[in-house]
């Protein structure tokens, strides 16, 4: 099998370096602040990338899709910035607040709109929701295979080989196009774009779906049609800073070891 | 009162201890069932160790058929126990299989899926769950409510709880599609026994990282008078000091201790973000502008690699 054709999952997260926030609703606040491409899918696009260039004579199209609010165009210019060839957002106020499994069924319908690939690549997990199941829910979804969290990726032909670092063992895993692969940020350090990466990426093709174009009902994602529901979200008290003392000639050690002995640890 | 569905983790056999967390927790919904997936030849001797946990069934999938599979077989056998069953919840160990089990279990069942609990609780009728959300500056209270809860739980977020229930073993032949035996494991190498405990699950951590320089001895011997996992920052990882499964933060493990010690650790955000959550906080660390003094209970401005060996001396002192 040819490789002609790899989607990679791109989102866009509030900063993590800000102030995160909720709304009212207790949804995550994607638009209040500042939002970028998740850090962690950077290495998912830079993984199709290095495919690509690995495989220079199959002429492979490298598709960045997001699903999020109009701001995400963001986390896709990005990716495109970055070397991909082509992006496309889905974008509808019904999607908003949607859970992971609403998110996957928008996913798995925008890649069945521009046809299965025959790699799908997406990261570690999103830095705000952090759940690291999107890429299962998905290969469950179109039926697919699913080699996970690898943070060596070898491809040859229709083969891929991962390295995958489990709780318990290093596992080496293969799978037979067509797949779903995640990545690490173990993977590769993921490029900077060039300025000349940043030219070109003004004009590829950037395509804005709606879910009437993918056949998806409003009913069937955003809050009310999630199968979970936060009930409240609490600000944890700041840690307040307890006792810091200076060492001085051990005096630091001693006062270390009362602290563990008045806490019991020892 | 309706089952519980446990999935039991473990490594060959032996059992580990965040199945045990998870059975404590499923007693409060209702009755825990143990799934072992795993040899049929271990299925007695995970028997009598989850029967002690208070597993009053053990479903036992032999996994003769599926055992070199990613993922995909496990929801398959998981969501035919749930269709024979009916169970009041599914409860699966955070891990990095684990959550994955889980999210296709969610499509199989269409049903409702939190990931990464630190608590779970019943009241009237209705589980509900507590995440930490952003670094652990947020608590989420969440339920699900579309189908059978399934729900996976950080190490930590119970203590097991230790009384003998009734164990009965029942096998179950799952029947396992072509279509799920298409990843395969093609060679594993088990990490390596450090003679201390697993990072996630060990009630203390001591941790070092750019500031130790790359020398971790003072660390190890304060880890190990502890009896505590050892960690390490990024910069300690990316600097090839240690391994990334030692990694705590955003892209490595979250750790959430009785007490964690931080030593020549600054506390950048994605450091905190796999550690916040710890119960009780110390710092070591030379400058004493560095951002995760903010989070301490106590803290030391000084030289790590004079302060820690003293301090193990001691409590080995103590101990005597």
């Amino acid at each position: 099998m040819t490789l002609s054709n790899i989607v990679v999952l791109v989102k866009y997260v509030p900063d993590a370096t800000a102030d995160r926030k909720f709304e009212a609703d207790n949804t995550v606040d994607r638009v209040g602040v500042d939002g970028l491409l998740s850090e962690l899918d950077e290495y998912a696009v830079e993984q199709a990338l290095q495919i690509k260039e690995k495989r220079a004579d199959e002429e492979i199209t490298v598709t960045a899709l997001t699903v999020g609010p109009p701001e995400a165009e963001t986390a896709v210019r990005k990716a495109l910035q970055m070397g991909a060839d082509k992006a496309v957002h889905v974008q509808d106020d019904a999607i908003a607040g949607s859970d992971a499994v609403a998110t996957s069924l928008v996913l798995a319908k925008a890649i069945e709109k521009i046809g299965v690939p025959e790699l799908i690549i997406g990261g570690l997990a999103s830095t705000d929701g952090s759940m690291s199941v999107v890429p299962a829910m998905l290969a469950e979804r179109l039926n697919l295979p699913q080699v996970t969290l690898a943070s060596v990726v070898e491809t040859q032909g229709d083969q891929v080989r991962i390295k995958r670092d489990g709780d318990t063992a290093t596992e080496v895993v293969g799978g037979t196009l067509p797949l779903v692969l995640s990545v690490t940020d173990q993977s590769g350090e993921a490029r900077y774009p060039s300025f000349k990466g940043i030219m070109a990426a003004k004009k590829k093709p950037l395509e804005t779906l709606a879910l009437t174009d993918l056949g998806v009902e409003p009913g069937e994602v955003g809050l009310e049609a999630a199968w979970t529901k936060v009930e409240s979200v609490t600000e944890r008290p700041p840690r307040t800073a307890g006792e810091i003392v200076k060492d001085e000639d051990g005096s630091g050690a001693t006062a270390l070891v009362e602290f563990l002995a008045s806490k019991k640890f020892i | 009162m309706s089952e519980v569905l446990v999935l039991v983790d473990h490594v060959d056999g032996s059992v580990r201890k965040p199945t045990y967390e998870l059975l404590a927790i499923a007693k409060r919904i209702g009755e825990p069932s143990a799934v072992f997936i795993g040899g049929s030849a271990q299925a007695g001797a995970v028997a009598e160790a989850v029967k002690a946990y208070g597993a009053e069934k053990v479903y036992v999938v032999d996994d003769a058929e599926i055992k070199g599979y990613l993922v995909a077989p496990k929801a398959e056998a998981l969501q035919q126990l749930a269709e024979k069953t009916s169970p009041a919840a599914i409860l699966i160990p955070s891990s990095a299989e684990g959550k994955e089990i889980a999210g296709r279990l969610a499509i199989k069942l269409a049903s409702g899926l939190i990931t990464d609990a630190v608590d779970v609780t019943f009241e009237g009728g209705e589980i509900r769950t507590t995440q930490s959300v952003f670094a652990g500056n947020f608590t989420v209270d969440a339920k699900v409510t579309k189908g059978t809860p399934i729900i996976t739980v950080k190490p930590n977020a119970a203590a097991p709880e230790e009384g003998a229930a009734a164990g009965a073993v029942e096998e179950f032949a799952a029947t396992i599609s072509e279509a799920a035996k298409t990843a395969q494991i093609v060679a594993s190498q088990p990490r390596q026994a450090t003679g201390r405990p697993e990072l996630t699950e060990a009630a203390i951590v001591v941790s070092g990282g750019r500031g130790t320089g790359g020398d971790f001895t003072a660390v190890e011997a304060l880890a190990d008078a502890l009896g505590a996992a050892v960690g390490a920052s990024r910069a300690a990882v990316d600097s090839g000091w240690k391994p990334h499964t030692f990694q705590v933060g955003q892209t490595g493990k979250t750790v959430s201790p009785q007490l964690y010690v931080a030593n020549g650790i600054s506390g950048a955000i994605q450091h905190r973000a796999g550690m916040q959550t710890s119960k009780t906080i110390v710092a070591v660390n030379k400058d004493e502008e560095a951002p995760i003094f903010e989070l301490v209970d106590f803290g030391v401005v000084g030289d790590l690699h004079s302060v820690l060996p003293a301090v193990a001396a001691e409590i080995e002192k103590r101990k005597g």
